[in-house]
Order: structure tokens, then sequence, then C-alpha cells
């Protein structure tokens, strides 16, 4: 705030302060997911982890790839290109699970998600981020926060809220659990 | 809320339980003296709290209430079903009173008032005032059968008075010394004692207050009348107990009894009822201290004991100063075993003992690969004590459920009386054992339980007689453990559910198709449902339709089950099923397609090779009997080719037998639990996850659950034959 361009002598009123702090360039990871560049605000990222051994849930949807030991806690990790509706990560060298901290209905929990490789810290001003377009970026439309410009090229800024939602993530489970139950009938019956 | 009101706050609550528990108690038997001293105990140990903070409503209504139960104890009104209520709704009141002081009370400040005053206008009936004539009705001249104290000595013929002042009887202006000298004038005063025992330390003392009592041997021809109407002004103020000359030995047994001074000396006791004088004690502590003398006394021997031996003390007022002596003693143990232990802190060290577990058996697997065998004996030991310290941290956090259970014999004996049924309420299995934090959950769906089979289930008693049954209904609370579980029953002897009641309303709420056959389970479990009652009326205890649907709901979070087990006029069985502890658990470790899943070792019952004849079926001839399986592989669609050989964990639950096949066992070990979160909220199969010495996520398998979808499924198929032909 010290920093701030003020007219000399005149201190700065509250509205003009707010609008700085609106201003102000916040701070977003951005990672490469099949191709594209994605940015999730740095504020909700608890850490970057190397891809290790993840434990496989059975009866789940394909996109909740199964849970880790982080450090004594069990995390759930979540691959972001099959939430979005796509092929499963190919698991490389550069993969890594970045681990994201979620704050629902006052419960805190964190979810790790699966990123083909992570680029860099940026900052990128709110004048510098556009409004979502309507179709077109091949993601639910509610996942994405903004459109934010980066040396010309757009990175889209995710709605971690959304794209991690616990509630509709346990929804989503619940009714692979049912359908998994209803194939595996299926496979007893061809005994 | 400071600490002070709050500790307050907790331990009134505390014994307010107490004192309801034992009110019901005293109601069943009313001539209990060990309860009716337990009732005036908890109400005095309540008042002098609530002194303690400065609570005026809550001392002064329990002062009251106390008075009334004095005298109760001094037989001087009798125990009758009126009082026994009005104690219970005065505790009620108490209840009240302390959270309204703690500032959570749920009723307006009027209400309050109006309450007290009414209770206190009742309470008035039974007052010192109303019925002071009898108080000093004499003893009978002799009883067949009760033995009197013969006179040792010519000068023995002595009244005996045991007075207690109150302490705020030098605030009103009377000198307890006026007394004494008052005493004089009717009779010549043969010994006197007096107590100081209740005297604080200096710096905590009040000189304004009282804090004497005497004990008195007078020598009189007046009678007891007499003696009393010297103590006339101070008697709503002190304790007072008078024994007439040459009195039974039992009197002197009570008066022993109802002395307040903690641990007295054996001898003094004696000595202060006057049952000795304090020549007989000093000789007998004299024979004590040198055994070698006259009657050479073994080393040791209790002072009672060489009193009786040289016949100076009847043996049955040794016995009785003795078990005092004793309950005392017994006590302070008592009170001193006990820690007060906030329930974080114990959570706290249970994760610690829980990361314990998993770093053990990280260097345990260390050592073995190392192949290192001092290490191994070493790390093996220090397992062994992990696993000690384990259990002995997890038993810090279990809890009988007897307590819980206890709660509801106030609620039967309330709601009997509200509806006209007579219900014996019949408690089994309360010293089972489990986690504290699954108790405090488990009591609102108990009580929605316990309030359906009263209202619902058993019937009124014209309706029972009718039924040729006895009009005294049976509502059971039973608990004991199975396989890792601990199973809560609730079960009447009542009406049983009406399956056609229940069916019909099930159609009108349109739950059910009107033409579809269900099996009487099916039917059963309807009553979980949302919105169904299958009351006529709403009472105010059930009815309304919400509550078995919330049961189910609270038992679900607790990872339990709930069953329902009903016959026609013979009455419903309800059987809970809860997991043990929320912690740490012994488990077995399988490994299917080179993935860990842990099985509780409690469900565990043997493991055997899966017999090559029967490879693709899934049942098994096992000793001549049917065992139907539970595949991993196929149950969760493991990737990779089944291998040649094959293992079978034979797992019981809830009586019934089952396998699971698993490519190969790997041993015991003990699992810590870690909630797999909110997002596998809806998972089925799997109970939870632990963390192996290898640092690898293993899931810990839920039998019952997978056994239920395995045979879902395969029941689902069957309902759909065109799916099974294609």
């Amino acid at each position: 705030m010290s920093t701030l361009p003020t007219a000399a002598g005149t201190p700065a009123t509250p509205g003009a302060k707010a609008q700085v702090v609106e201003a102000s360039p916040a701070q977003y990871l951005t990672f490469q997911l099949g191709g594209e560049m994605f940015a999730v605000g740095i504020l909700n990222i608890k850490e970057i982890i190397e891809y290790g051994t993840v434990t496989e849930i059975p009866m789940v949807p394909p996109f909740i790839r199964g849970v880790i030991n982080l450090r004594g806690a069990v995390v759930p990790v979540i691959d972001l290109a099959s939430r979005f509706g796509g092929k499963r990560s190919e698991i490389s060298r550069r993969t890594c699970i970045v681990i994201i901290e979620l704050s629902e209905n006052d419960e805190r929990q964190d979810v790790g998600v699966v990123v083909d490789a992570v680029s860099e810290v940026l900052e990128i001003p709110a004048s510098e981020i556009e409004p979502p377009p309507s179709f077109g970026a091949r993601i639910r439309a509610d996942f994405i926060r903004g459109m934010g410009k980066v040396n010309g090229r757009f990175v889209i800024i995710l709605e971690v809220a959304k794209v991690l939602s616990v509630d509709e993530i346990a929804s989503l489970s619940q009714l692979a659990t049912e359908s998994v139950a209803d194939s595996q009938a299926g496979a007893v019956a061809q005994d | 809320m400071d600490e002070l009101k709050q500790v307050f706050l907790q331990e009134s609550n505390e014994q307010l339980d107490a004192l309801e528990a034992l009110l019901l108690e005293l109601e069943a038997r009313p001539d209990d003296e060990t309860t009716l001293n337990g009732i005036f105990r908890a109400a005095h140990t309540i008042k002098g709290a609530a002194g303690m903070v400065e609570c005026a409503a809550v001392e002064s209504f329990a002062h009251v209430v106390e008075n009334v139960l004095d005298r109760l104890r001094n037989h001087e009104i009798a125990v009758s079903t009126e009082l026994a209520a009005l104690m219970l709704a005065c505790t009620d009141q108490l209840r009240v009173l302390v959270a309204d002081e703690a500032g959570v009370a749920d009723v307006a400040a009027e209400e309050i008032q109006a309450r007290t005053a009414a209770l206190l206008a009742r309470l008035g009936e039974y007052g010192p005032a109303a019925v002071g004539g009898q108080v000093s009705a004499s003893p009978k001249a002799s009883e067949p059968g009760v033995q009197r104290i013969p006179a040792r000595h010519a000068g023995h013929t002595c009244w005996h008075i045991s007075v207690r002042f109150g302490p705020d009887v030098l605030r009103q202006g009377m000198d307890p010394e006026n007394f004494l000298r008052f005493l004089e004038t009717v009779g010549n005063i043969r010994h006197i004692e007096t107590l100081a025992d209740g005297m604080p330390a200096a710096e905590a003392m009040d000189p304004e207050l009282c804090y004497l009592g005497f004990e008195i041997a007078l020598e009189s021809a007046a009678d007891k009348q007499a003696i009393e109407d010297v103590f006339a002004f101070v008697r709503d103020e002190c304790r007072l107990a008078i024994l007439p000359p040459d009195s039974k030995v039992g009197d002197y047994l009570k008066l022993i009894d109802s002395l307040p001074e903690d641990s007295l000396r054996l001898g003094e006791i004696l000595v202060r009822v006057g049952a000795l004088t304090a020549d007989e004690l000093a000789e007998g502590l004299r024979a004590q201290a040198t055994p070698a003398s006259a009657d050479s006394a073994p080393e040791g021997t209790p002072i009672g004991e060489i009193l009786v031996a040289r016949q100076v003390v009847q043996p049955e007022i040794v016995a009785a100063a003795v078990a005092k002596q004793t309950q005392v003693s017994e006590k302070k143990a008592h009170d001193a075993k006990l820690i007060r232990v906030p329930a974080d802190k114990l959570d706290h060290l249970i994760n610690l003992v829980g990361e314990l577990v998993i770093a053990g058996a990280a260097t345990s697997l260390l050592a073995h690969t190392r192949r290192d065998g001092e290490l191994i004996e070493s790390s093996s030991l220090l397992t062994r004590l992990v696993e000690e310290i384990r259990d002995a941290s997890l038993q810090l956090r279990t809890v009988q459920i007897g307590e819980t259970f206890n709660r509801f014999q106030r609620l039967v004996r309330d709601a009997c009386k509200d509806l006209g049924k007579d219900v014996e309420l019949v408690i089994s299995g309360g010293e089972t054992e489990l986690d504290k934090s699954i108790v405090e959950k488990i009591g609102d769906p108990l009580m929605h339980l316990v309030r359906n089979s009263l209202d619902h289930g058993i019937e009124a008693p014209a309706v029972r007689e009718a039924a040729g049954k006895s009009p005294r209904g049976t509502l059971s609370l039973n608990a004991y453990h199975d396989a890792g579980n601990i199973v809560i029953e609730v079960a009447d002897d009542g009406a049983g559910l009406n399956r056609e009641r229940i069916l019909a309303k099930a159609v009108e709420r349109g739950l059910v198709e009107p033409d579809v056959h269900l099996s009487d389970r099916e039917v059963y479990d309807l009553i979980f449902a949302p919105g169904l009652s299958t009351a006529e009326q709403v009472t105010n205890l059930s009815g309304r339709g919400v509550g078995m649907d919330v049961v189910r709901r609270n038992l679900q979070a607790l990872r339990g089950t709930i069953n329902v087990d009903s016959h026609p006029g013979q009455g419903t069985r309800l059987t809970l099923r809860l997991p043990l502890t929320l912690a740490i658990i012994d488990g077995f470790l399988v490994v299917s397609a080179n993935r860990s899943y842990v099985i509780p070792l409690d469900a565990v019952v043997e493991c055997i090779e899966r017999p090559v004849t029967e490879h693709d079926r899934n049942y098994f001839n096992l000793r001549g009997q049917v065992l139907p399986a539970v595949c991993l592989r196929e149950s969760f669609k493991l990737p990779g080719e089944r291998p040649a050989r094959e293992s079978v964990v034979v797992v019981q639950y809830a009586g019934q037998r089952a396998g699971i096949v698993v490519d190969r066992l790997a041993g015991e070990l003990q699992a810590v639990i870690k909630p797999l979160g909110a997002i596998f909220r809806h998972l089925q199969g799997i109970g939870g996850s632990t963390i192996l010495g290898s640092g690898e996520v293993a899931l810990i398998l839920d039998i019952s659950a997978l056994i239920k979808i395995s045979g879902q499924a395969e029941q689902r198929l069957l309902a759909r034959p065109e799916q099974r032909n294609a």
C-alpha cells in the first residue's frame, strides 16, 4: 500500500483505496493440461508434489484417481482432464499433484488434482481478466472464473469451488456406485 | 461464562442426574437408607456448589428441597408416590435454575419464577412447620428382638444429645453457650465434647458464622420433650438428635451413620456417641500400643477389636463405626481415582498414538528388509509396547453404555404416567463399553426408539389383559459386542408392527405402488421412510412421522445400521449395530491385484484355500455347509487375471457367514482408521482407509456393506429377467 501513487500531500480516500485493492494484481499458479494452459488462484494452493503411489478406490467415477498418503493424512486425488470430460491424463515424468485446500459448508478438505506440468506463478491484474465465453472453451462454463490475458494468450482461470465441489463429486460417485453394482450383477449373470 | 460457573454447571448436572436416578430407585424401594442418604448428599452438594458461585436462586430452592429430604431421612415423613413425583419435579426445576444461571435456559425468566413459587408451595406441605408435632415421638418401650445396651456403670443412665449448630445461629443473635447453660436447668451435664471439625482454615473462616457442634451426656429426670424444648429457638437452624438413657443398640448405630464428620477416628466416634468413656478409650489405646502387656493383643489389632475383646463396647457398635470409617475412606479413594480431562486432549493423544503405530510399522518393516536380527528383536518389543499403549489409550475414551440406558428410567416412568400404561424397563449389558464419541451421539436416536415403543408398541393394560398378556408391559434395552461392533437392542412385548396399516399409509403417501408385493422385512423397513407414522393420534411423545428417518440418518452418520424384527401380538425388536471405535482397529491384510485391503480382524473366522474344483462359482462347500462368497476382483473390477491359487477369508457378521476371495493373505496389522472424507461418503463396501508401514494407503473393507451390495446386485438382476437373457 505504501507504494500507492497518490496525489502528493492528499491522503487516499477510502473509495480510492478500495479501487486500488481491486485492481491490485492477484497471483495465479499456471499449469498445463492436455496442451491447454490453466490457472488457479494461489491462495487455495497448499503444495505441489510429484505424482507418486495413488491407491485406487473401487466403484467411483473415473475422474477420481484414488487417494494418497500426504504425511499421514489420506487425501483424494482428482484427474482434472477426466473431470472436464476428456480422457485421463497420461502419467509422465512431469506429472504433478497440486494439493488444493477447499472449505465447503465450514469443513476444510484437502484435494489433490493431477496436472500434466506446473508452469509458473503469474500476477494477473484484474483489468487483464475477461469474462468467460458462453461456449467454446470445451469445459463447463461454471468451472471458469475468467479468462486471463498473459503475453497475448488466454489462460483459463478455474473456479476451484465448482470444479472440486465435494457435494457434486460425492453425488456423482454415488451414481457410479449404483451403476457398478448393476453391471456387477450383469457379470454374475454371465457366469 | 467464567470458568467457575462452567464447572458449577457441569457438576450440578452430574449431581442432578444422580439425584434423579436415586429418586427413581427410592420410588421402587421406599425404605432403602442408602438411597435416601445418597439423595440427601446430592441435594446438599448442589446447594453447596450454588453457594460457592453465589447463585442464590439455586441455593435457596435447594435448601428447601434439602429440608424436606432431611425430614424424609429422619423418618419424620414417609416416602409416597406424590412426594417422589414432587421431588422429581424439583429436580427438573433445579436443572432449569442451573441452566438459567449459566444463561442457557430455554424457559422465560417469569415462567421459571412461577414454577419455583408453585413448587415451593407444594414443598411447604412437607416442611417442618406442618408436621412439627410428630418430631418428638418418644421411642417405644421395648421391641422384641432388639437388644438394649445394658448399663455398665451406675452413672451411665445418661441422655445422649448430639447437636450441630447451623452456620447462621450467631447472626440470628443466638449464642450456643446460652443453650448449654439452659440445658443445665433440666439436668446435669456429665460430659461434653466440642466438635470443631466444620471449622475451616483461619483465612477462610467467617467470624460471623458458627461452625460448632456438641456431643453431650446429660443426666436428667426430664422427658425428651423438655430437653428438646431447650433447643426450641434454634430447632430449624440446627441438627439435633436425642437418645434416651439405655438406648437400643440400633439407635446408636443410626446416630453414628448420621454423623456428618468425615474420617473420625473410631475411638473418638465412640466417645462422642457416649457408648464408652474417654477412660475406656485411653485404656484401649494403651493396649493397642503395647501388645506385650496384660491382654497381649497381637500387634496392629484394630482398636475396635481390642475394645470388644475387653468387653468395653458392644460388637455391633464397633461394626457400625468401622463401616462408617470404611465408607469414608472408600469414598475418598474413589474420588481420588477420577481425573477430569478435556476430551480434546484425549483426542490429541489418540491421534499421536495413531501416528506412533504407523511409524512403528514402518520401523518393523525396515528391520525385516535389513534382515538384522537384533533390530528385529528390539522392534518387535517396541511393537508389543505400542500395541499396549494403543489399547490403553483407546480404553481412556471408552465409557459404559449403562449411564445412557439409565437415563431412560425417568422417560419410561413419566411416559407411563402420561399414557396410563404400566411398563417395566429392563436393562441388561449396561457394562458394555464403547467410544465416548459414539455414546454421545446415540442418546437421541435411542430416545426416539424408546418413545416409539412406549407410545405405539406397548398397549394399554386393559388391551393387554384382553389379549391374554400380563397387564405390565416390558421394554428391554440390551447391549453386547459382536464381531467388532456393538449391538444395542430395544425390544418391547407390545402389539408388534401392523403390516396392513404401514402398507396402507405408505400407499397413501405414494411411497409404494398399491399392488406391489412386498416381503415382511421390506414393509417393516418402510417405517424408516420420512413422513410415515402409523399412529392414529399425534401425541406429545411421538406420532409426527419425523423420528424414524432421523434415527436411521443419525445411525448412518456413525456408520451404523438398524434392523426391525416384529411379530404381531408379540412385540418388536429394533437392533442397532455400531462400530466399536472410530480410531484404531486390529486388521487382517489381504492383497488382490497388488492392492492391499484390510478386513477388521474381529470379523475374520478362518482362512482357507479356494478349492480348485469350485473355481467359477461364488459359493463353496465349507465342511458340508454352503458358504456364499464375494470375489474382490469381481466386486471391485480389479484389472489382471485371477491367479491359479486364491485364498478365501471366512468372515462372520450378524450371525451370517460369508467368504471373501482374495489373491493372497498378508497377515495381521494394526490399522489406524483414516476417514476417506466427504467425497466418498456414499461409497459402500469401504469403511475407511489406513496407512501401511510402507506408506501405501490401504482400504478397510466394510464387510456388512460389501455382502449387502453383492446380495442386492444379484437380487436386482434376478428381478429383471430380460437382462438375464440378454
